[in-house]
């Protein structure tokens, strides 16, 4: 859907901004885990590229509303954060695929990183509907770049929160609480939002243990994408299918939640050769 | 009564002239949620190779002003995934499909063309001559006049007569009409202008080249009036050979300034990224200026930029007597 959203706020969130607007149809669609794609700039703007944001939560207020959570990390999202009650935004969504979510009342952790960690909230809500446990770790740099640490506490079976500084929580990276947070949660699925490198390590640590993990790659996507719809195949990253071959799958249209083990981690930013369609490299020099 | 937008490309008609450029409706699949793909005038496809080509590595584009620099590396699931797949879906929703056609070699060209012969949903190719020639140390076949026919040729053989060839040339070139005559010569039954413009963005974080291709192709409004540059150009040295004229088409007024300089038709590319539904909508605001202007068909307006300094079109002051804020200028003529 692409629709005029209406600004109800714009505020800060620590060392982020959340900004709800009202967008009844895609509200009503939304499932957790999926994105919006906004225009910024205003309507004469030589900026083109969309931003894509994973949605923090719908609510049913003045027919369906929808909330994001970013970081202002270049022009277009300084626009944004100057965006005020009443002005209007081109919006695109919901886009991607959400999380999977389990049949059955499972143990969940939900793993965070900056403000990533605004994606989990809506998938919290969902789990906790469908009787599953629901524990959180969040992480970030400092206090005031962990996003959801109150909530998660609040809402959450259990929370641990970490910061590079120790400013809040206990001093660390996610991957290294990890370990502990999947015993004491018993945790049966893992899921998370966040930084690349974190995702990445949430990954590889979760499938040392054996545990099924989903991430979703809104960080690769805001710095890969130009689209969010998936026609400009910029977001691409190689991917392992159920055949076992390798693809190069767009962040935004097959993702953004992919099954984190099946993500080639250390091949991001390359065409690894045996990928589907990869360069002929090796066939070159079997032919000399 | 409103104008009619009803255009031809050779032998083919479409009933309006706005299309989807090449790469930027993707398959149809993922623009098929937003755009009926059979209200378009046509959708052009992402170049076809021979086999699957996965592309260039992650960066692929950077935001530039007024647009972006992209280097896709033709990226695309090969000619037999393109019949089986994409090419079925565009016909079953009704979409008129220009193919368009890549390759490293001659013989690429050619296997692709083969392929696509008796395809009947194919409605028009195009031919992708900006590709680098693996046999030319890498150098775009555009980039000369021999290498460009050898290509729309070897194109042109494959695919039926009464499905029109269109050759995409690259505006980074010291005289662009030479080309386009030799691709006419080479059976070309149409010229798209324009492909991408050489550019390139450093990452001033990173401190290094913000595309992994280094260079890439600079696309949106702000290659426009190179496009436009372009179309007029080619039009004036060879007016019978339709144009799809494209580079930041993103209004109607866009749209209608491609069609006054030359182009019968026209495809809306990186606009798309931005506004997926641009379209229906610049059908809509072509429509409404031609109206406006008293222009009744869209085939009178083809090239109409180019009619010698004085001539008047009689619909021009019915325009002007209806816009309120010319009315001081009939005062100065009264004066």
């Amino acid at each position: 859907m692409q629709v005029s959203g209406t600004v109800l706020t714009v505020r800060e969130v620590g060392g982020y901004h959340a900004l709800t607007l009202v967008a009844p149809a895609i509200a009503e669609r939304f499932r957790p885990g999926q994105f919006v794609a906004v225009a910024v700039g205003g309507e004469h703007t030589g900026r083109l590229l969309r931003r894509c944001f994973a949605v923090y939560e719908v609510k049913s207020d003045y027919g369906g509303t929808v909330e994001f959570v970013f970081a202002d990390r270049d022009p277009g999202t300084a626009w944004l954060t100057g965006r005020r009650s009443r002005d209007t935004l081109d919006v695109v969504g919901p886009l991607g695929r959400p999380f999977r979510l389990p049949r059955d009342p499972v143990s969940c952790l939900l793993v965070g990183g900056g403000p990533g960690g605004a994606a989990l909230f809506s998938l919290a809500d969902a789990l906790h509907r469908r009787g599953c446990q629901v524990h959180f770790v969040l992480g970030g740099p400092d206090a005031a770049h962990v996003f959801g640490a109150r909530s998660a506490q609040r809402i959450g079976d259990s929370a641990t929160v970490v910061t590079t500084d120790g400013s809040v929580g206990s001093r660390g990276e996610v991957a290294g609480v990890l370990p502990q947070a999947l015993a004491d949660s018993r945790a049966d699925v893992v899921y998370a939002c966040g930084p690349t490198e974190t995702l990445r390590q949430v990954s590889q640590v979760s499938s040392d243990y054996g545990i099924p993990v989903q991430v979703c790659l809104e960080e690769f996507l805001q710095a890969n994408g130009a689209c969010g719809t998936g026609l400009c195949l910029t977001c691409v990253l190689p991917v392992i299918g159920d055949d076992g071959v390798t693809r190069m799958l767009r962040a935004c249209a097959d993702g953004p939640v992919l099954r984190g083990e099946r993500v080639r981690w250390s091949d991001l930013g390359t065409i690894p050769l045996e990928a589907l369609g990869a360069p002929r490299a090796l066939h070159v020099m079997e032919d000399s | 009564m409103s104008a009619s937008l009803i255009t031809r490309l050779g032998p083919v008609e479409l009933p309006n002239p706005v299309l989807t450029a090449s790469g930027c409706g993707g398959t149809g699949r993922d623009l098929a949620q937003f755009a009926d793909l059979s209200r378009l005038g046509g959708f052009i496809t992402p170049s076809v190779l021979p086999q699957p080509r996965a592309g260039r590595p992650t960066p692929r584009m950077a935001e530039t002003p007024g647009g972006m620099v992209s280097a896709m590396g033709l990226p695309g699931p090969g000619i037999d995934t393109f019949l089986r797949r994409d090419l079925p879906f565009l016909a079953e929703q009704g979409a008129r499909t220009i193919v368009s056609v890549g390759g490293n070699s001659v013989a690429d060209y050619a296997e692709v063309a083969r392929r696509l012969r008796d395809e009947t949903a194919v409605c028009a190719v195009e031919v992708n001559v900006a590709c680098p020639n693996a046999e030319d140390r890498g150098l775009v076949f555009a980039s000369r006049p021999s290498a460009a026919a050898d290509v729309v040729r070897a194109v042109r053989t494959h695919i039926r007569p009464g499905v029109p060839v269109f050759a995409k040339l690259s505006p980074d070139v010291s005289d662009l009409v030479t080309i386009a005559l030799a691709c006419a010569d080479a059976g070309a039954d149409g010229l798209s202008l324009i492909n991408t413009v050489l550019g390139m963005a450093i990452d001033t974080t990173t401190l290094r080249p913000a595309l992994s291709g280094v260079s890439g192709g600079l696309s949106g409004p702000a290659i426009r009036p190179i496009a436009v540059r372009s179309v007029y150009q080619v039009h004036a040295a060879l007016p019978q050979l339709p144009i799809i004229g494209m580079g930041g088409i993103a209004t109607g007024l866009d749209a209608l300034e491609f069609i006054l300089a030359g182009a019968s038709a026209v495809a809306v590319g990186t606009t798309l990224f931005h506004d997926p539904s641009a379209a229906a909508r610049i059908v809509r605001e072509l429509e409404e200026a031609l109206t406006a202007r008293g222009i009744g068909r869209l085939a009178d307006a083809v090239g109409l930029a180019h009619r010698p300094y004085g001539f008047v079109p009689p619909q021009v002051h019915a325009l002007s007597t209806t816009e309120p804020n010319h009315e001081p200028k009939t005062e100065e003529r009264a004066q």
